[in-house]
């Protein structure tokens, strides 16, 4: 499937996490994020061996480290918070350097750095190997609720349609000497945000029309049924169930 | 003369606003046929074209297809008999790639595995497309699109091809070659449209609607003949066109 509509996450290649199916991808990685959360606070290094195979996960993509750096911008927000924890957080302080910081909020810090972390990484991993058709597709597959399948999957279709009806009305407002700057611009950017709602409200009937005429009964047909074999069951459940070992034996 | 394929009688039709668009059509259309519905803007063409798979349900009057009658219990076997091909492609194209598209309309109608794969395939051929199969509709051209559009009604097996201003936001490259895919597809055709030239290309039948009721019905070059009915019906043939 191209990647044209998807270019912002998805990048074509041909490694293990390409080939998977979709479907074991999506559980392999819920599975492993569920038990990275539960791992308990303060088990830094099995924290730090997990955080290391998602970076290794997201390594073997062999996609660009320069698009997938772009991606991790998400992470700042995490890394921020877990940054200023030592100094916020109360508790015992240790000295670091020349800084006084509560060794409570290091702990917390790390581990949340580890655990946002990993997390962030196998997600985004995940997306830089799957189309956004094949998410839809796998979420068919794994019984997700048909109205959410149905909306992920209108939202995929249809996100570029509104975009370049957007542009198109941009181009329009700009051609007959409109500038969107400063607060006089608001009514009017108002009135065609306005306009906009009211076009998809209208191709969203047309399209219902379309589908009804196409026999169209509330459910999305599955037209092609993913499958995977055991095997590959197994290889996406792997980082899972070291995740699961990691939790089990910080425990012990 | 055999069963038509479809068979309008009294069809009458009010938005629930209130505005009437049909005052009884009666259109009988039989296999094999090719025929032009042709009319102004706002002649309740669209309207018209809406109740032939049971979209609108006729105020009074009646719509049958091939002996079925329209109504609640026998929508979904309509619906496959009667295909409609909507005026813009992105209305009709909602899923994420070609061959899913396709799939929509058998897979509704329960065909699945191999069966299906072979419905996909035989519809993009029929169009000329079969190389479109993996791609995302938003990545196609116009025409491309168009034909997709077509391809999808064609994977239901449909008695009755309904295509709504086929001709409509195309090059003439590509008008003439969906004219040569239209004319090669051994379905009945109601082209409703007010491409004149199109018409009399296509369709060796013409119906002319207007303002919600038939008012013409005859070979097209002799409809778009009669200059004063045409004038009357607000219809008339590009500059330079003549028949």
């Amino acid at each position: 499937m191209g990647s044209g509509h998807s270019a912002h996450l998805h990048v074509d290649g041909s490694s293990l996490l390409h080939r998977l199916p979709p479907q074991v991808k999506l559980v392999g990685l819920l599975s492993f994020v569920l038990a990275v959360v539960s791992v308990p606070a303060g088990s830094l290094v099995a924290l730090g061996c997990l955080l290391a195979l998602a970076a290794a996960l997201l390594l073997s993509t062999g996609v660009a480290p320069r698009h997938v750096a772009a991606r991790l911008v998400v992470s700042l927000p995490v890394v921020v918070f877990a940054l200023a924890l030592p100094f916020v957080a109360s508790g015992p302080d240790s000295a670091l350097g020349p800084l006084t910081v509560s060794s409570t909020g290091v702990t917390a810090a790390w581990t949340v750095l580890a655990k946002g972390l990993t997390g962030i990484l196998s997600a985004v991993a995940f997306a830089v190997t799957t189309p956004p058709t094949d998410l839809v597709a796998a979420l068919q597959r794994l019984r997700a609720p048909a109205l959410v399948v149905l909306v992920l999957s209108f939202m995929v279709r249809y996100l570029t349609v509104v975009t370049q009806e957007l542009a198109r009305m941009r181009v329009a407002r700009e051609s007959r000497g409109f500038r969107g700057r400063g607060l006089r611009a608001w009514p009017v950017l108002a009135a065609a945000s306005g306009a906009l709602f009211v076009r998809s409200y209208e191709r969203g009937e047309r399209v219902h029309l379309a589908m009804l005429s196409r026999g169209f009964s509330g459910r999305l047909p599955e037209t092609s049924p993913l499958t995977a074999r055991p095997g590959e069951w197994a290889t996406a459940l792997v980082p899972a169930a070291l995740a699961l070992t990691a939790s089990v034996a910080a425990r012990l | 003369m055999s069963l038509p394929v479809l068979d309008v009688r009294g069809l009458a039709y009010a938005y629930p606003g209130g505005h009437q668009a049909l005052f009884g059509v009666d259109l009988h259309v039989h296999a094999g046929e090719r025929v032009a519905l042709l009319g102004p803007n706002g002649a309740g063409k669209t309207t018209f074209a809406l109740h032939l798979n049971g979209i609108l349900t006729p105020g009074r009057g009646s719509v049958t297809v091939s002996g079925l009658p329209v109504t609640g219990d026998s929508l979904l076997e309509v619906r496959r008999r009667v295909g409609i091909v909507f005026q813009d492609p992105d209305d009709q194209l909602f899923m994420t790639t070609v061959r899913d598209d396709v799939a929509f309309g058998p897979a509704n109608l329960g065909v699945r595995g191999a069966e299906l794969d072979a419905r996909v395939a035989e519809a993009l051929r029929a169009v000329g497309v079969e190389d479109l199969a993996g791609r995302a509709p938003h990545h196609l051209s116009f025409g491309q699109r168009r034909r997709v559009a077509i391809a999808t009604v064609l994977a239901m097996r449909p008695e009755i091809l309904v295509l709504d201003e086929p001709s409509s936001n195309l090059d003439p490259t590509s008008r003439r070659e969906l004219a040569d895919i239209l004319r090669s597809l051994d379905v009945t055709v109601l082209m409703v449209t007010h491409d004149l030239p199109y018409a009399v290309e296509l369709c060796e039948r013409s119906v002319v609607l207007s303002e919600g009721t038939v008012v013409a019905d005859g070979p097209t070059r002799a409809v778009l003949a009669d200059a004063e009915l045409m004038a009357r019906h607000r219809l008339e043939l590009p500059v330079g066109f003549s028949i």
